[in-house]
This record gives C-alpha cells, sequence and structure tokens, in this order.
C-alpha cells in the first residue's frame, strides 16, 4: 500500500493536455448559444448523463473522461447525480420507445436555464438503429438539442473537445 | 431446419430440468420456435431443436426451467408465441402496458425501494425493485427491457454486412466478441472458413477486449467498495490497450474489424511489438496492483462474502463467464466446445468455488493474466497469408450457429441466410440472459449498500439483453 502511494506521489500526472482539433461545426454550435447563457455556465459544468439505449460504448467512453488521462474534473465538468443539480443533460443512445419518458421526466426534473448535448451517432440521429420501430431515433425527436457530438462512440478527445466548447473558455 | 415432434420438445425440457443438459437460447419466429440445449457433462455435444407452431403455440419450457422465462417472456413479445403453461405472463421487452406488476412481497415491517431506470452516474438503464427488512434485501426484482432497440427485427432483410455491424453493437463493450460470433454463424451456414491469418488476428483482438474489460472491472468493483485508487491505476492499464487497439487497429474498441469471411484489417510486424510491448507494460503494473488488494483487508473485508452465488443456481441457470467460473462451472466456448485458433493455444480456464463478490473478481485477475499469454502466443505465431475470403454464394437458405466466449460469458449467434444472400433471422443470445436473474438472488440477505458491489461483480449487460 505505502509503495504504490509512494509511487503514485513520484509519478509525474498522468493528465494530458486538451489539444483541441479545430472543428468549425463544435464552433458553430457553441457560438449559437447566446451571450447570457454563456455567462450562466460560466466555467463550470454539471452534467447529468442520461443512456437512452445506448449499445453501452458511448458508456464506456464517457466513463473514460474520468480516467488520470483526461480528467474532465479539470475543466470544471462535473457528472452529477440529480437532475436538480444539472445544467447539461447529456444523451447516448437511440432513444428507444422504452426509455423516452425517462428521458423527458430527467429533462423535467432539471432546472433552467438547461441545455442538450447528443453524445454519438444514435443519440445525434439514430445512428444505426435509426429505421428500427423500437427506436425514435435521436435525442432531437424528443428534446431540444443544443450541441451534436458525432461519433460511433465518439472518442473522450472528441466528447472532451465539445463539452468544453460549450463553456465561455471554449477554444 | 430439423423440425422436431412436440413429444422430444417436451422431454428435452424434462432432461433441462433434471440437470441433464443446459439451456444455451430460445427464440422464436412467427411460426416456430428454436431451443439450443447443450449436454451437461459434455458442453461440446449441442443440440438445437425447431419446433413448428403454426398456431402460435408451444409447451413452455420456462414451466420448468427457470433460466427459459425471460426468453419466453422475449419471444412472446417480439414473435407472438404463447408458451403454454408458463405461469409469468407479463411482457418483458415490451413497456407500452401503463403498469407493471411487481411480485408481491408480503410480510411484517418490509419497505420498497425503487431505482431506476435512470441511476446515478453513468450506466444503462434498468429498473431494480428492493423490498428490505431495515438494511437488508429481502427481495429484488429487476425490470429491464429499457434498452429494447429492436435489432432482431432491424437483422430480418439486411446484407451480411449490416448484419455484422449491427450485432457488433448489440453490446458495445463485446463488440468483437459479437462480431465474431455473427461471422461464425454466418461462416458455418456458408460452409466455408476464413484465412488462418484472419482466424488468428481475430482472436488477439478478442483477447485485448477481454484485457480491457476486465482491467476496467477490476478497478471498478474496487471503486464500488470505496477503495478509489485501484479504479484510477486500472483505468490508466485499460486506457494503455484501448490506446494500443487504436493505434493497431484503428478504433479504440475494435468495431467492425471481425467481418463476415475474416478480418477489416492487417498487423504489420512494428504493430505487432507494439503489441508485444503492452502486453509486458500491462504484466509489469498490474502484478503491484494485485498485491495492493491482496494486502488490504478492508477491501476484502466488503468483497469476501457478499454477494454469494450457489454452485447449484449456477449450474442450473448455465451462467457463463467469471460469475459460472467463480462458482464452480466448467465452462469457457473457447474451450468448450472450442473454435479456432484456441486448440492450438495453451491457456488455462481459472474455475473457483468462492462464489462471492471476491471470487468473481479473481476470476477476472487471474483471466487478465491468461490473456496476456495469449496476446504473446498469438502475436508470436501469426500465420501468413491472407485476412480475408469472399463471401461465398450459395444460393439456397442455409442455418449456422456459433457459441464465442466473450469477456463476460458465452455468445450464442443463430442465423438463417436466404437464397438471396440476405438474413432471413437473426438471434444474438447475451451471456446476460442467464446471469440477471442470479443477481436477484445473490443480493437476498446483503444490504441495500451492498448492491453496487454486486452488480458491478456481475458487471451483466442491459443492452445485450435488452436487445
Ligand atoms: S453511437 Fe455507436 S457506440 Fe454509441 S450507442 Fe450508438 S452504436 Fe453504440
Amino acid at each position: 500500500m505505502r509503495k504504490t502511494l509512494f509511487d503514485s506521489l513520484i509519478h509525474p500526472p498522468f493528465t494530458e493536455r486538451l489539444v483541441p482539433v479545430p472543428d468549425p461545426e463544435l464552433a458553430r454550435m457553441a457560438a449559437a448559444l447566446d451571450a447570457g447563457s454563456r455567462r450562466r455556465l460560466g466555467r463550470s459544468l454539471a452534467i447529468r448523463m442520461v443512456d437512452s439505449g445506448s449499445c453501452n460504448a458511448c458508456e464506456l467512453e464517457l466513463n473514460a473522461l474520468g480516467n488520470p488521462f483526461y480528467d474532465l474534473e479539470r475543466f470544471g465538468l462535473r457528472i452529477v447525480a440529480s437532475p436538480r443539480h444539472a445544467d447539461v443533460l447529456l444523451v447516448t443512445g437511440p432513444v428507444t420507445r422504452n426509455m423516452a419518458q425517462a428521458l423527458l421526466r430527467t429533462h423535467e426534473a432539471m432546472p433552467a436555464p438547461k441545455w442538450v448535448v447528443a453524445a454519438g451517432d444514435c443519440a445525434t440521429c439514430g445512428g444505426i438503429f435509426a429505421d428500427s420501430p423500437a427506436c425514435l431515433g435521436g435525442a432531437a425527436a424528443v428534446l431540444p438539442v443544443d450541441m451534436h457530438i458525432p461519433g460511433c462512440p465518439p472518442t473522450p478527445t472528441q466528447l472532451l473537445a465539445g463539452l468544453v466548447a460549450l463553456m465561455s473558455r471554449s477554444p | 431446419m430439423t423440425a422436431v415432434a412436440t413429444a422430444s420438445w417436451v422431454e428435452t425440457t424434462a432432461l433441462l430440468a433434471d440437470g441433464a443438459l443446459t439451456l444455451l437460447g430460445l427464440w422464436g419466429e412467427p411460426d416456430r420456435v428454436h431451443m439450443a440445449v447443450a449436454e451437461a457433462a459434455n458442453a461440446a455435444a449441442i443440440r438445437l431443436l425447431t419446433l413448428p407452431c403454426p398456431l402460435g403455440r408451444y409447451p413452455s419450457v420456462g414451466r420448468l426451467h427457470a433460466s427459459a422465462i425471460r426468453l419466453e417472456r422475449a419471444a412472446a413479445d417480439l414473435w407472438g408465441l404463447e408458451p403454454e403453461g408458463l405461469p409469468d405472463t407479463r411482457p418483458w421487452l415490451d413497456h407500452s402496458a401503463p403498469d407493471y406488476a411487481f411480485l408481491p412481497v408480503e410480510g411484517d415491517n418490509l419497505h420498497e425501494v425503487p431505482v431506476g431506470p435512470v441511476h446515478a452516474g453513468i450506466i444503462e438503464p434498468g429498473h431494480f425493485r428492493f423490498t428490505a427488512d431495515g438494511e437488508t434485501v429481502v427481495r429484488l426484482e429487476a425490470r429491464l427491457g429499457y434498452c429494447h432497440k429492436g435489432i432482431e427485427r432491424l437483422l430480418q432483410g439486411a446484407s451480411l454486412a449490416t448484419g455484422a455491424r449491427l450485432a457488433g453493437r448489440c453490446s458495445g463493450d463485446s463488440t468483437v466478441a459479437y462480431a465474431l460470433a455473427f461471422a461464425q454463424a454466418a461462416e458455418a451456414a456458408l460452409g466455408y472458413v476464413p484465412p488462418p491469418r484472419a482466424v488468428w488476428l481475430r482472436a488477439l483482438m478478442a483477447e485485448l477486449e477481454r484485457l480491457a474489460n476486465h482491467l476496467g472491472d477490476v478497478g471498478a468493483i474496487c471503486n464500488d467498495a470505496a477503495f478509489a485508487i485501484m479504479l484510477a491505476n486500472c483505468s490508466v492499464l485499460r486506457e494503455g490497450v484501448l490506446r494500443e487497439a487504436a493505434a493497431t487497429f484503428g478504433h479504440r474498441l475494435m468495431m467492425d474489424r471481425v467481418v463476415p469471411g475474416g478480418v477489416a484489417l492487417d498487423l504489420d510486424a512494428a504493430g505487432l511489438a507494439r503489441i508485444v510491448a503492452l502486453a509486458a507494460e500491462t504484466r509489469r503494473r498490474f502484478r503491484p496492483l494485485i498485491a495492493l488488494y491482496e494486502k488490504t483487508a478492508s477491501l476484502q473485508d466488503r468483497t469476501v462474502g457478499t454477494g454469494f452465488l450457489k454452485p447449484s443456481l449456477a449450474e442450473a441457470f448455465g451462467a457463463g463467464g467469471f460469475i459460472g467460473r467463480a462458482s464452480g462451472r466448467r465452462c469457457d466456448a473457447r474451450r468448450w466446445p472450442g473454435y479456432a485458433p484456441y486448440p492450438d493455444l495453451d491457456f488455462e480456464v481459472p474455475v473457483l468455488t468462492d462464489g462471492d463478490v471476491h471470487g468473481r473478481l479473481w476470476v477476472r485477475v487471474l483471466e487478465i493474466e491468461q490473456s496476456l499469454r495469449l496476446i504473446e502466443q498469438i502475436a508470436g505465431r501469426l500465420p501468413p497469408g491472407a485476412i480475408r475470403t469472399e463471401t461465398p454464394e450459395r444460393g439456397a437458405t442455409a442455418e449456422g450457429m456459433a457459441l464465442v466466449e466473450g469477456f463476460r460469458g458465452d455468445i450464442l449467434v443463430w442465423l438463417r441466410l436466404e437464397a438471396d444472400g440476405r438474413i432471413g433471422r437473426c438471434h444474438l443470445r447475451d451471456p446476460s440472459w442467464f446471469q440477471w436473474p442470479l443477481l436477484e438472488a445473490v443480493i437476498e440477505g446483503n444490504i441495500i449498500a451492498d448492491f453496487p458491489l454486486c452488480n458491478k461483480s456481475f458487471n451483466c449487460s442491459y443492452s445485450g439483453a435488452d436487445l
């Protein structure tokens, strides 16, 4: 135990600088947020994540954001348990019929102002499940979506870039 | 398709109930029902039964054999097939009815705690209904189906290429294993074998996937016992594997890299060298973490004895993966029935009898070393040659089935290809079908606070079982 703790102390941090890849699409979506909402978001975002029936790979990559390489909390991004504490609803999955109600209720439970981010091809447009009668075809089918982060699944870097772009100190 | 008579269907049901056979899967079509079973004493002896049901009814298997209950409820929802005699006729995947009647629990001082489908944190959706006496859980009933995406419906009429992509998105954490099972089933139907190099590259990806998932699980289980340093360190190791996968196979999770007929891309000598180096580095850095686990009594205080799964239950449900193997089941599809290239490789299948959270964690720890050994062997002996053969034209309907060991257990894929090469019907059975019900059994008598720990030690797939 002591050795592991000691090693952790002397090991240089794993955490990497986020090198923003210029993405006109992200910049456009971020710019679309009005100045007032930017001010309110400030330098921190509380995120409530809802899996609306994803294949779980998007969750794997969202979970990876918490690992020491990406360490999303250093950007002021925090995954919160209650929708009452959240500024942003982060949706993955194609919105199955069976999850639509729970997704809407989570959104309703969030205090305004609130934003919706759709992460992954499924959430942005239904992805490979777009034609399924069991799915509604993505978050925009039931909620006003402020930002789309494509990818199947999006890499942690893409996810971070999208979320950071939402905030006022966006690249 | 070889149709069986009702009598032999019923007889098979009795053998399942006796424990002479293990249920591998049960799935429907509008006018027939299929069931795959293996002999309990010889997992390589697999039988597929197809029972025509022109009236839309068949004698229930779940009536006598509990592991079939949810499969029959799902087949009723998806195909309108009525399992005659099944005591539980509530819908399973179909949530359109406004109310769902949870099973009644009676007794003094009991209270209910409903949890989900939206949980705290980043996990999949499912509903858990706890009945507790004080802190102690007396009954848990899960309600799943929230991830139901209609995958089997989308597969009907799809091309093989689309089918492979859909199979790889049934449960994203097992994307390689699913794509492999799908490809093997298609290849069995069409009667052709991919080139040796492709077969070995598939196994390399499958072991990388197992390694990444087990590393993630070991960290996450310890984290649910509030030992966060393991999560931090294991997630660093897991990230290392995913980055190498991205560098060598072009995708962190290796999605769509296994395709019918072979693999989508090759590895050069430099790529192989990177993977060998990754294996050595992972082993070197994982070892002290395990020593840390072994020396931390406060952590083992949470894992040892928690969530005990009786071997008899694991056997009756045919639970695969670390759940079955931690409760004494000798099972691993790589060995029983086995598929190429594993008979040519040297690896052990760890089987323990602890049956608790610690046992399930420890099976993973042992399997990490086995996967590392397999990765090194495969990288060292990768045969030369082509990586893909063209799918042959068949011109007639054909059926194929495959059983592949994913990180959480055996994945079964059965499909029928039509004469035009399109998929007529394809069924994907996640290992979680036979594991979820056992979670309800192991939590009994534990405190609610230990549920996350038990749940993580099972790590069943919601998406895979919800289809
Ligand atoms: S976008 Fe891709 S990875 Fe994400 S849930 Fe959909 S299929 Fe899975």
